[in-house]
């Protein structure tokens, strides 16, 4: 069982009673606990097992600008005595930060909402192998997908954040998620490819046949890639990657890097980055919602932003440290965004595919080539040749390479978005990226 | 040593009992125990941006029978928690029919000493070289806008407890320091990264030269990118520098001669024991006994001692890298590579320091023979595709070759590749094989864990480099 909110608050106060005895100015704590089982799967049998249950405490304690903070997972009073102990010496010893503090009080949530991010519901292992069967059966239909892999975790937390100016609230989260992997062969290539459904709740997650066969069929299609001459063309991202996009914007505008002068979109506030037809979003109050949160990591209540109104960039993502430094209040982003996600564009999925000639539908990247200090964005893909708008034959070993600052500009959007992440977006086309291939 | 009995109700008694109780019956399987103890001390944008702590503690408990992994782990330390799991394991083998296997190897060997480098100099010392490292990057170069500058350190105590109640254990040290610098020259920004670290403590690699060495490198870097041109895009030739470049060799064929993969035959190398699958002259070690290094280890999470595993000799594909299931499955034996994140993660067959050997080629032949290409001297992270073998990794300094010359810097590009095929185009590997400086951390199935790498310079026929010029 999970632990309740009576536990994690009773080991809290316990924390910031100690740090004040022992001479914190102000201290802050979260207590979590989680409990996650996987089942995991591999081809149509039982491969593995896994229960987890962790408990964590992490606490930061300040002598007026001094701060330090220690992490454990070990929530006996004996040790916790010891670490707070250690933290107050370590504080008194670190040098003093002049933006150090506490969110302003009259920022802390005052209520928690009920966003239905919990589902009490409790799923079997036996019921989980009957999910994985179904899907693994669906999944190994088609004789060219040689091997399966799947699983299916389901997760449950808990937590509690406190702070010496009062605050003390928390709530309880869970997620299922199911997923499959598989590995399609022919005469000339072996390939991979995956499909994964994660909810809240149990009822909303795909159905394990539904998903099987998307894995199965995505798999299947990505066989005898060949590869394509180096030139300019249009690239189309499959929503499944056009998110990662949305994320290195979330990256670049975090506080942190504003403030210390690392990202690309430093000073850009009140900029036009995008073109006119892009909004950008991030609700934190999606009912059922992956990203949803009623407060921040550090307790600042959390309001919906509009951070790209046509094209103009409107906001950073602000926490209490960098908001100082910055001279603004926080946002309630510590910890990042929540639900965040382009607007739906104006054309049809169908019409961006057949808005040129020939383009690259792409369906994977890999590698770490975004660079947010120049803004540069290198990475290999996979993908499709499209021509009139038809999937003509797998692509792979080729890079996609640009700048960030023009990709931004050279975006369209289809009007197919979909909340199935915490970060979503509708399918993208960028133009003028160059491809490099042969 | 941790004694992770100390404040608990569960006796090492109880839990030899209850761990033999549990695997019995099962081929394989192990109580191991954790009690990690970390340390993180950043400065950054001339502050010191508070330093953390933390300790954990915790067990895993595997039961494996046949090809099925049950596994739980819970960071109570006491009777009804290790009871608990023992149910959960026993619930998902239900009805197990092997034969416990007994034998593991034993070691005297120690590649590290038995120290806590945390407690080994005090934060006041470590604030001090902060600072400096600070104010040296800051007075050196005016247009250095930004310096981050970060210590880690860590203490790892781990102990196996097998059915039949043997028990192995370690103590593993391992540090890290790590210098970021940003440059903004007439509006334009370019930054360079540079750490050193290992199992050591901080005193042996924090000198004076020592980090001033380190600053002078991430400069170094940051100032060559200040003029960097863009990219070349398409496929040409690619001379790799010695040392940290090898991480290609690390995406490219490490993942994929991983025993686990192959066991299940989704590696591209699954089918290829004992052919061909590199020029000649290309020999690839996986190596967990050399002294003091980041990916190395006197005993792997399942207790086998660590060694020196050949996997490719002279072009031919000798051995894939083993932890106990898979060598079982596959009827060899374990290489010592089982590792895991910490006890909350299941052990996987994982690189340790994974090296190409010396050649008899030089750079300087290297880069004569090239009319159009690049050299890579630096690279940030890389990753793979094991199914499809197609591997990319970052270039953070790399130049343009133009008849047999070094040119410009260009800008940071990823390079692609296909594993199976590119030690193939190898055409020169050289004689200058150089360790890296100790800052590898390699990601598979969502556990990261501390790598090496080696190699000497190579000259690559062929590969895709992915710039924006064509």
């Amino acid at each position: 069982m999970i632990k309740d909110q009576e536990y994690l608050s009773e080991k809290a106060s316990y924390c910031l009673d100690l740090a004040k005895k022992k001479g914190a100015t102000d201290s802050s704590v979260v207590v979590s606990n989680s409990i996650s089982e996987t089942v995991n799967f591999r081809n149509k049998k039982l491969d593995e097992s896994n229960r987890s249950d962790n408990l964590a405490i992490g606490i930061t304690t300040y002598i007026d600008k001094k701060k330090s903070s220690i992490s454990s997972s070990n929530l006996l009073k004996e040790n916790l005595d010891i670490l707070i102990e250690k933290c107050i010496e370590t504080t008194k010893n670190t040098p003093e930060d002049e933006f150090n503090s506490l969110p302003d009080k009259d920022l802390l949530a005052k209520e928690v909402k009920d966003l239905d991010l919990y589902d009490e519901t409790h799923i079997k292992n036996e019921d989980k192998i009957e999910y994985l069967t179904r899907l693994e059966i669906s999944a190994s239909s088609n004789k060219k997908i040689v091997n399966t892999e799947s699983s299916f975790t389901e997760d449950k937390s808990n937590f509690i954040l406190a702070n010496s100016d009062g605050f003390c609230k928390g709530y309880k989260n869970s997620s299922f998620i199911a997923s499959s992997v598989t590995v399609a062969k022919d005469e000339k290539s072996m390939e991979r490819d995956y499909e994964y459904t994660s909810k809240c709740h149990l009822r909303d997650i795909k159905d394990a046949e539904v998903l099987g066969k998307l894995a199965a069929k995505q798999t299947i299609r990505k066989l005898s890639p060949k590869k394509i001459s180096s030139e300019k063309i249009a690239l189309i991202f499959d929503k499944r990657i056009a998110k990662g996009i949305l994320s290195t914007f979330a990256n670049a505008i975090s506080s942190s890097a504003i403030s210390r002068g690392t990202s690309f979109l430093k000073d850009k506030i009140n900029q036009k980055i995008f073109s006119d037809e892009i909004n950008i979003f991030d609700k934190p109050d999606i009912l059922k919602g992956l990203g949803s949160r009623v407060f921040d990591a550090e307790g600042v209540k959390t309001d919906t932003l509009k951070l790209v109104e046509q094209g103009v960039l409107r906001h950073y993502l602000i926490d209490t440290y960098n908001g100082k430094k910055l001279k603004l209040r926080s946002n309630g982003r510590s910890g990042g965004t929540s639900n965040l996600y382009f607007n739906n564009g104006k054309v049809s999925y169908k019409d961006l595919l057949n808005s040129n000639s020939k383009c690259l539908y792409l369906t994977e990247t890999i590698g770490h080539g975004s660079n947010i200090v120049t803004g540069d964005y290198s990475v290999g893909a996979t993908g499709f040749l499209i021509e009139n708008g038809e999937f003509k034959y797998p692509i792979n070993e080729i890079t996609i390479a640009g700048n960030f600052k023009e990709m931004f500009q050279n975006i369209t959007l289809a009007n197919d978005l979909e909340f199935e992440y915490s970060t979503n977006s509708p399918t993208m086309m960028i133009e003028g990226m160059v491809v490099a291939g042969k | 040593m941790t004694n992770f009995f100390k404040n608990s109700d569960l006796s090492r008694n109880d839990a030899e009992n209850i761990v033999s109780d549990t695997l019995n019956k099962c081929d394989d399987g192990e109580l191991y125990l954790e009690d990690s103890k970390s340390e993180s001390i950043i400065l950054d944008d001339n502050k010191i941006k508070g330093s953390s702590y933390s300790s954990d503690l915790g067990f895993g408990f595997r039961a494996v029978s046949d090809e099925i992994v049950a596994y739980s782990h819970s960071n109570e330390i006491s009777k009804n928690s290790l009871n608990q799991s023992s149910e959960s394991l026993k619930s998902t083998l239900r009805s197990t029919k092997g034969t416990y296997n007994h034998s593991i190897p034993k070691t005297n060997k120690k590649y590290y000493e038995n120290i806590n480098p945390i407690e080994q100099k005090s934060l006041d010392e470590k604030i001090e070289i902060l600072n400096k490292v600070n104010n040296y990057l800051r007075s050196k170069d005016s247009n250095v806008k930004q310096v981050t500058a970060n210590f880690s350190g860590e203490q790892k105590t781990i102990e196996i407890i097998r059915s039949g109640g043997e028990t192995l254990s370690d103590v593993r040290p391992l540090i890290r320091f790590n210098v970021s610098v940003m440059l903004d020259k007439d509006g334009r920004k370019e930054s360079g990264v540079y750490g050193i670290g290992g199992r050591k403590s901080y005193d042996s690699y924090l000198k004076e030269d020592n980090w001033k060495e380190v600053c002078d490198e991430a400069l170094r870097i940051a100032s060559v990118n200040l003029e960097s041109k863009p990219a070349p895009a398409g496929e040409m030739k690619v001379v790799l520098g010695p040392g940290w470049p090898a991480i290609l060799i690390h995406e490219a064929v490490g993942h994929g001669l991983e025993g686990d993969f192959n066991r299940k035959k989704t590696s591209a190398f699954h089918n290829l024991m004992g052919q061909k699958v590199a020029s000649e002259g290309v020999t690839i070690v996986d190596d967990g006994t050399i002294d003091n290094r980041r990916g190395s280890l006197t005993i792997d999470d399942e207790g086998t001692p660590t060694e020196k595993t050949v996997l490719i000799e002279n072009g031919v594909l000798k051995n894939f890298m083993q932890d106990r299931l898979n060598a079982r499955l596959m009827k060899t034996r374990s290489t010592g590579s089982g590792r895991r994140e910490n006890y909350r993660h299941i052990v996987l067959p994982r690189m340790r320091n994974t090296m190409m050997l010396n050649g008899n080629r030089t750079q300087e032949e290297m880069i004569k023979s090239v009319n159009k290409g690049i050299f890579a001297v630096s690279f940030g992270g890389g990753q793979v595709d094991i199914t499809s073998g197609k591997f990319v990794f970052n270039c953070t300094e790399a130049y343009e070759i133009i008849n047999g010359k070094i040119g410009s810097p260009i800008k940071g590009a990823t390079l692609i590749g296909d594993g199976p095929s590119i030690l193939k185009e190898v055409s020169m590997v050289g004689n200058d094989m150089m360790l890296d400086p100790g800052i590898g951390t390699c990601g598979k199935a969502g556990q990261g864990v501390p790598v090496g790498v080696a190699q000497p310079s190579i000259l690559i026929n062929k590969m895709t480099v992915g710039g924006t010029k064509l």
